[in-house]
């Protein structure tokens, strides 16, 4: 078992291309214009700035308030040209080039200005280059330069800023006050890339200088810390601590974020193996050079000393663990999945893919599974998140997938967000979408809480429902219904894209009075008018899209709802056309590749079903196994079987299920009663503590791969340095597979995903060489779409016609009560990530270190809790505690919490309901009882005890 | 029948003790049992006659003035209800050569009429602009004010019916566009009045104008950016725009024309620099008062990214006579390209201070010795400031120079918004150079480098000159301020830093002995 790992696939720094900045943003326009400049004739876009014109003709204009990823703003003044026959000097980046016009960027009386210029910029600036964190990487250095300043006259000794107070209160990065040039980039990309606002510029004349809100410091201030202003940063001013203690980086590899579903490109910058800083990388479709607090600058628990690097083994989970090579690892693992299988019988054992690992790896894992297991025992993390997003949108329009690209976001006209809270979970995308507001686009958000984009600086949502949760299909029948019932549909549309049958059917359901808005407004704690007033909007508006999060999937009507929702987009014609769509916002960074790749226990790749023949010869003639037409197990399936004894040997790959899913006790005995459960993770996390069998897994800055975001977009994943445990990830079920009996042939990940491409439709086009030549593609990519599809269904229907399917509102069985009067539903926060294996690991426990009950202030009235006070959370399935939080964004009756630290027990409480056609368990409602509490719960205070229990293991271990 | 007796409700008038004169003559009245009618007017523009009490008599409007509290009364004894003589007398005002020789198109009203009341106005030509206007379309509207020769009194210049064109013919968004007019009364100037002055004392005036300006060019919206520190102009105009309300010149349907106009004022925050437009456009839409680059023009991108019309109050003003006289009658006065009139404010060190509507070309020297009377303190004069803070100092030897936007350019000053500051004998021109700097420093918004750095820097540099121990050393230092002004003057992004070396440069000039 010889590991390839040698086998060199690091990027090579040689090929690392620096961006250009051309100083102001590119022009939209098809007209052009062509003008003359310093003597060369150069066509641009209408709109185009002179020093964009010049920039493109290698013409370099010195500058310092000027970047392409800001608007124009004109206040460094260095920018200055000649232009023939016009008045003065005018600048180069606010005025635009016009036909004919000659300009000239240099000449004596330019040069004498900007020098002049740049001669007061220096008075006011420390002289410390050498030793100042941005050498050798300062426009303001670099312009000192380019203008030949050699002598600054007016002397050292006026008024200056130079003893300005550094702020160090980011954990990530430092404001330097004192070599602050008051360009208001940072404040401009605040302002116009994240939309945050929280930084402007304080004071006026000679005392302007950049404050984070009013004198308050960064970490305390609005800031969300994305790191915006750091990027647009032309000094030290705004500098990564990581530069500050490292240096500069010597080259850059692209890859791709390993966070949440929108899949923003980075360029990892680098010295030697070691990561300097995460830079987001402008040519990143997915986020356009922006990124947020986690991707920019949460990474360093890839490199954590936590991180387990050798592969473990123990008898039992009670025994301490033992440090095996990778070969011992692997047989031990084959060698206890066979003797399960032979004792138990063929469909004994089973695993998990992980939606944060590459599609190569979830690909393996299920092909060992299919091959190696010889069964479709195999299930993904998806399962507990946006399984009715495939199941719905399948259905109905025949695409297991988003129907948009993100962009399509600019040219919405209303976003009618629903059960999701971007500014938190999606930060990248939220800030799209809240420019798009600020250009004048609706929103209207159907929500429990009062998120922030309800109401927060130029976003204010026009209409807010504040729906009870596990009422969003009676909130979309309503919807449906005014549609209909106010003759606002599309009936052209519909009679030529939709199944008509089905419709007419469906029609005479919606039209049913049983759901007006005024039947069900009561119900869901909304006004009937607002209810009726947000669907005219929605209908009425040119181009309307829905964007939606687990607020919709996690529930028991969960696929109800997704259904429900492609039913109202096709209703007003909203499916098809650009600012359009149905979007799903994927919690982690490959839920949408994980489901791709086939590793549900009913789906090969491509979203095929298993008792399907044709693809199962195609798999079984490729494989050389013969597939089993009777679908696998489902996660939850796998917990029921394992405490009947029928389950009892499971492969779990990067999800961390003790935790994340529902109804923990009853997680627990099922992984207490199996008999090797392998974890292969990062860490040892809450599921490892249950395992036999322990393989470190790679962090995304190891990996070789792709990783599919939302908008179903592949992204290439390049490692930066090998494999800290001397294995790729990717290997590993390849030798278990091996070990086992069957054998794969992969030299690399690339001939992994040639055999996806082969065997799957949707990705015939695709190759790593194409993903690394022509950039990030959206599947399907196909002989009919080689360059990927970032809109689906233009002129028809994936499944042919589009399929309305009838929506009845059956509520959840879990009901308040006079015992359990409150409603528990659970979100995210943005500083921290899913279960916090990753995030906790990092310094944005600054932000938040500790989960907190969110609660109305009646309601805590009511229990005589206040801010801050320990409360027990009770269900009917079991309890815990945390701490309360007074707040205005919840409504009386429910309450809210974030699962982010394991102590905090969210899942101890939540119920085993689940999606009727998916399973997708129901995290979103429970119904429970809060109370004051004077100690940790029962739960909590044997968590505790396990965890320590556990630890001393470890520490034996050691 | 009641007497009529007219004392201004007006700023100048009121810190000189006109509420209490207006007390003390209710009293009075009160107590001699005399039937009389207080009218509060606007000032009539002759300040260092404030207080100014009018009577209306057979032989018409008779003045006493400067009166205080304690003249009354003497004056109720001198029998002034009547005409009385006493040694406050003026006789009757409009025959002082002061008023009398002035030419008053803007100011035609200016303290004649109670301030507010709409009868009033109409009773001396109010509204029959408008009334022309209604029958006129946008084009013919425009067209008379491209004929009238009116260029922006705010300073620039600019004229006034080429701005409003590009406004009418923007529609960016189709015919439904939505525009606006924006006036700025951010009166920041040092030593002007004349805004404040209108405001105070004909505000209808500037009510019509921007209704006639909304009507031209298809703007339904109207915002007054009014200073802080006018807090009793806030409330005339928000009295007189609830009359024109009431009357039916502002709301939904003006007249029953279909034509909609509305008009509110926001008050500024205390910035200087809110004055320049653009920065004004930030302030109004509630952001920091800050310069936005040009281009776009606030004519085609300007109040929230929509075309606007961004007129100086005088300017606004102007355009009621304008529509009801015509364009051409406008500009029969003046000359050159200086058509029509321009309201001087004479301040400083002067005599007779106070507002002077004047057609161009009269010359410095017959505005300040003729109308102003020579210095205040009787000492020669030194140095004349034209055009507010940021306008050159002249010297003596120029003060034959014509009051004529072109003639002053060429003469390396400016006339700005009208305001001429008088200084005696008794001025250091050296520290004036650095008071221009000082204020600059003080006033920028921080924007651009130039202006936010090299006003300090001025500061500094002009201290160095002032205190160097050697000829060499100073000239040095000169040469230093020389460059500095040239790149504040060539690169600043707006007028503010772009003409602050106007000043210090004209300093250095005349009067490079101060220097030292």
């Amino acid at each position: 078992m010889n590991s390839i790992v040698n086998t060199p696939i690091l990027f090579d720094p040689q090929l690392a291309t620096p961006e250009i900045d051309f100083g102001t943003p590119e022009s939209t326009s098809t007209e052009t214009v062509t003008l003359q400049i310093d003597g060369h004739e150069v066509t641009v876009p209408k709109g185009t700035s002179i020093m964009r014109a010049a920039k493109q003709l290698g013409i370099t204009i010195p500058k310092l308030c000027a970047t392409d990823k800001l608007e124009a703003f004109g206040s460094c003044r260095l920018c200055v040209v000649e232009i023939e026959g016009r008045r003065g000097t005018p600048a180069s980046c606010t005025t635009p080039a016009e036909a004919g016009l000659k300009v000239t960027t240099q000449n004596g009386k330019l040069a004498k200005l900007r020098k002049g210029v740049m001669e007061l910029y220096i008075s006011d600036h420390p002289l410390d280059c050498l030793t100042c964190s941005a050498n050798g990487d300062c426009e303001l250095q670099d312009m000192a330069g380019a203008t030949g300043l050699r002598e600054v006259r007016y002397g050292y000794d006026g008024e200056n800023h130079t003893k300005a107070k550094k702020d160090e209160s980011n954990p990530y990065f430092t404001f330097e006050a004192s070599k602050c040039i008051v360009c208001s980039r940072c404040v401009r990309a605040c302002e116009e890339v994240q939309g945050t606002f929280a930084l402007t510029i304080q004071g006026n004349g000679f005392r302007s200088k950049v404050s984070a809100g009013i004198s308050e410091t960064f970490l305390n201030s609005e800031c969300v810390s994305c790191g915006a202003c750091v990027q647009a940063c032309p000094t030290a001013t705004l500098n990564e601590k990581s530069v500050i203690e490292l240096g500069t980086p010597d080259y850059a590899v692209e890859t791709t974020c390993a966070y949440c579903g929108v899949g923003c490109t980075f360029n990892a910058e680098m010295k030697g193996n070691e990561v300097v800083r995460m830079v987001p990388a402008k040519s990143g479709k997915a986020n356009q050079g922006h990124s947020c607090v986690k991707g920019r600058f949460a990474w360093s628990y890839a490199t954590s000393k936590e991180r387990m690097l050798s592969p473990m083994i123990r008898n039992a989970p009670t025994d301490p663990w033992r440090k095996v090579s990778w070969e011992e690892a692997v047989q031990y693992t084959a060698k206890r999945f066979l003797e399960i299988q032979a004792k138990y019988g063929r469909t004994s054992i089973g695993g998990i893919t992980s939606s944060r690992t590459t599609n190569e790896e979830v690909w393996v894992v299920q092909k060992m599974i299919r091959t190696a297991f010889r069964n479709n025992n195999t299930d993904t993390c998806a399962r507990v998140c946006h399984s009715p997003t495939g199941y719905g949108l399948k259905n109905t329009l025949g695409t297991s997938a988003g129907t948009q690209d993100f962009a399509s976001v600019d040219e919405t006209d209303l976003v009618l967000l629903i059960g999701a809270n971007p500014t938190d979970a999606h930060p990248v995308f939220a800030s799209r979408m809240k420019r798009r507001i600020r250009e004048g686009a609706e929103i209207i958000v159907c929500d429990p809480r009062r998120i922030d984009l309800v109401d927060s600086p130029h976003v204010k949502a026009s209409i807010h429902l504040p729906l009870r949760p596990g009422t969003n299909v009676a909130l979309i029948n309503a919807f449906a219904h005014t549609i209909v019932t106010e003759d606002l549909a599309a009936w052209d549309y519909i009679n030529e894209r939709c199944d008509t049958k089905a419709f007419a059917e469906w029609l005479e359901f919606i039209k049913d009075p049983k759901n007006a808005p005024e039947a069900v407004a009561d119900l869901m704690g909304c006004d009937a008018g607002q209810i009726r007033e947000a669907a005219r909007r929605y209908a009425r508006a040119p181009r309307a899209s829905i964007y939606y999060g687990l607020g919709v999937t996690e529930h028991s009507q969960g696929s109800t709802m997704v259904i429900g929702m492609a039913n109202l987009a096709m209703l007003t014609g909203n499916i098809g056309m650009n600012g359009a769509g149905v979007n799903p916002l994927r919690g982690q960074n490959n839920v949408q590749g994980s489901c791709d790749m086939g590793s549900f226990p009913h789906e090969f790749s491509g979203y095929r079903h298993v008792s399907d023949e044709e693809t199962r010869k195609l798999f079984s003639d490729a494989w050389g196994v013969e597939q089993d037409p009777v679908p696998g197990y489902r996660i939850p399936n796998m917990f029921d079987a394992a405490i009947k004894g029928d389950y009892r040997g499971m492969f779990v790959q990067g999800e961390d299920i003790a935790q994340s899913d529902p109804n923990t006790h009853h997680v627990e005995a099922a992984l207490n009663n199996l008999e090797c459960l392998v974890v292969c993770d990062l860490f040892l996390n809450e599921t490892a503590k249950f395992a036999h069998v322990f393989l470190p897994g790679t962090s995304f800055l190891e990996k070789d791969g792709t990783f599919t975001n939302a908008e179903r977009r592949l992204g290439r994943v390049r490692p930066v340095m090998p494999p800290k445990t001397g294995k790729h990830e990717w290997e590993i079920p390849v030798e278990i597979s091996k070990a086992m009996g069957y054998e794969m042939h992969y030299n690399n990940a690339a001939e992994i995903m040639e055999e996806i491409a082969a065997l799957t439709p949707t990705f015939k086009r695709v190759s790593f060489d194409r993903l690394d030549n022509e950039g990030s593609m959206q599947w399907p990519i196909t002989d009919a779409a080689p360059m990927g599809t970032p809109i689906m269904h233009i002129d028809g229907f994936v499944r042919g016609k589009g399929l309305f399917i009838k929506t009845e509102f059956v509520p959840t069985e879990e009901r308040v009560t006079p015992k359990f009067p409150l409603i528990l539903t659970t979100g995210r926060i943005l500083s921290q990530y899913n279960v916090g294996a990753q995030t906790r690991r990092t310094m944005n426990n600054l932000w938040h270190d500790e989960d907190v009950l969110e609660i109305h202030a009646d309601d805590a009235a009511e229990r005589g809790i206040k801010d801050g006070d320990l409360v027990s959370i009770r269900s009917r399935k079991g309890e815990t505690s945390l701490h309360a939080k007074i707040s205005d964004r919840m409504q009386p009756g429910v309450i809210y919490t974030t699962f982010h630290t394991p102590s905090s027990g969210a899942n101890v409480v939540t119920t085993d309901y689940s999606d009727w056609a998916t399973n997708c368990p129901e995290y979103k409602v429970t119904a429970v009882q809060v109370a004051l509490a004077t100690s940790l719960s029962e739960w909590q205070k044997q968590y505790f005890d396990f965890n320590e229990s556990r630890r001393k293991l470890e520490d034996m271990m050691k | 029948m009641s007497i009529r007796i007219y004392v201004p409700r007006e700023t100048t008038a009121s810190s000189l003790g006109a509420e209490l004169v207006v007390e003390a003559i209710a009293t009075e009245a009160k107590y001699r049992n005399l039937d009389v009618t207080i009218v509060r007017n606007g000032s009539r523009g002759a300040c260092f006659l404030e207080p100014l009490v009018e009577v209306e008599t057979a032989n018409g409007r008779v003045g006493y003035g400067p009166v205080t509290s304690d003249d009354v009364h003497e004056l109720f004894d001198a029998e002034f209800l009547t005409g009385g003589q006493h040694n406050l007398s003026l006789g009757n005002v409009s025959e002082l050569p002061w008023f009398k020789n002035q030419e008053r198109l803007t100011f035609a009203r200016c303290g004649l009429i109670a301030a507010t009341s709409v009868d009033d106005y109409k009773s001396l030509g109010g509204f029959v602009g408008l009334q022309n206007a209604l029958q006129k379309s946008s084009a013919d509207i425009v067209k008379e004010v491209l004929d009238s020769g009116l260029r922006g009194r705010g300073g620039a210049a600019f004229p006034t019916g080429i701005k409003w064109k590009t406004v009418m013919d923007a529609q960016p968004d189709g015919e439904h566009t939505q525009k606006y007019i924006v006036c700025n009364a951010d009166e920041g100037d040092s030593g002007t009045f004349s805004d404040r002055m209108i405001m105070e004392g004909d505000p209808l005036s500037l009510v019509e104008g921007m209704l006639i300006a909304g009507i031209a060019v298809g703007a339904t919206k109207g915002y007054i950016y009014l200073r802080s520190e006018y807090p009793l102009t806030q409330v005339i105009l928000n009295e007189a725009i609830a009359n024109a309300h009431k009357a039916g010149y502002l709301g939904a349907n003006i007249l029953g024309s279909g034509k909609a106009f509305d008009l509110e004022v926001r008050m500024g925050a205390g910035s200087y620099v809110c004055g320049e437009e653009t920065s004004l456009l930030e302030s109004l839409e509630g952001k920091r008062g800050e310069i936005r680059p040009k281009p776009p023009l606030p004519a085609l991108k300007g109040l929230f990214g929509k075309p606007t019309v961004v007129n100086n109050v005088i300017s606004l003003a102007t355009i009621p006579v304008i529509l009801e006289k015509g364009g051409k009658h406008y500009a029969n006065f003046g000359r050159g390209r200086s058509l029509g009139t321009l309201p001087f404010q004479l301040g400083g060190n002067i005599k007779h201070g106070g507002l002077v509507e004047k057609a161009f070309g009269l010359t410095l020297r017959q505005l300040i010795e003729d109308f102003g009377g020579g210095t205040y303190s009787g000492n020669p004069l030194r140095a004349v400031q034209v055009g507010g803070p940021l306008g050159a100092y002249f010297p003596a030897e120029l003060l034959d120079t014509p009051l004529d936007y072109e003639d002053f350019a060429k003469a390396g000053g400016m006339l700005g918004h009208g305001g001429v500051v008088v200084f005696d004998t008794s001025v250091n021109m050296a520290r004036m150079a650095r008071f221009s700097m000082e204020f600059c420093a003080a006033e920028s918004c921080g924007k651009c480098t130039p202006c936010r750095i090299g006003s300090t820097r001025g500061m500094e540099t002009i201290d160095r000159i002032v205190a160097a121990k050697s000829e060499h050393e100073r000239e040095y230092q000169h040469i230093i301020l020389k460059d500095l002004c040239e790149t504040m003057e060539s690169t600043s992004l707006c007028a503010m830093g772009g003409l602050t070396p106007m000043p210090v440069m004209s300093a250095v000039k005349h009067f490079k002995g101060d220097f030292q």
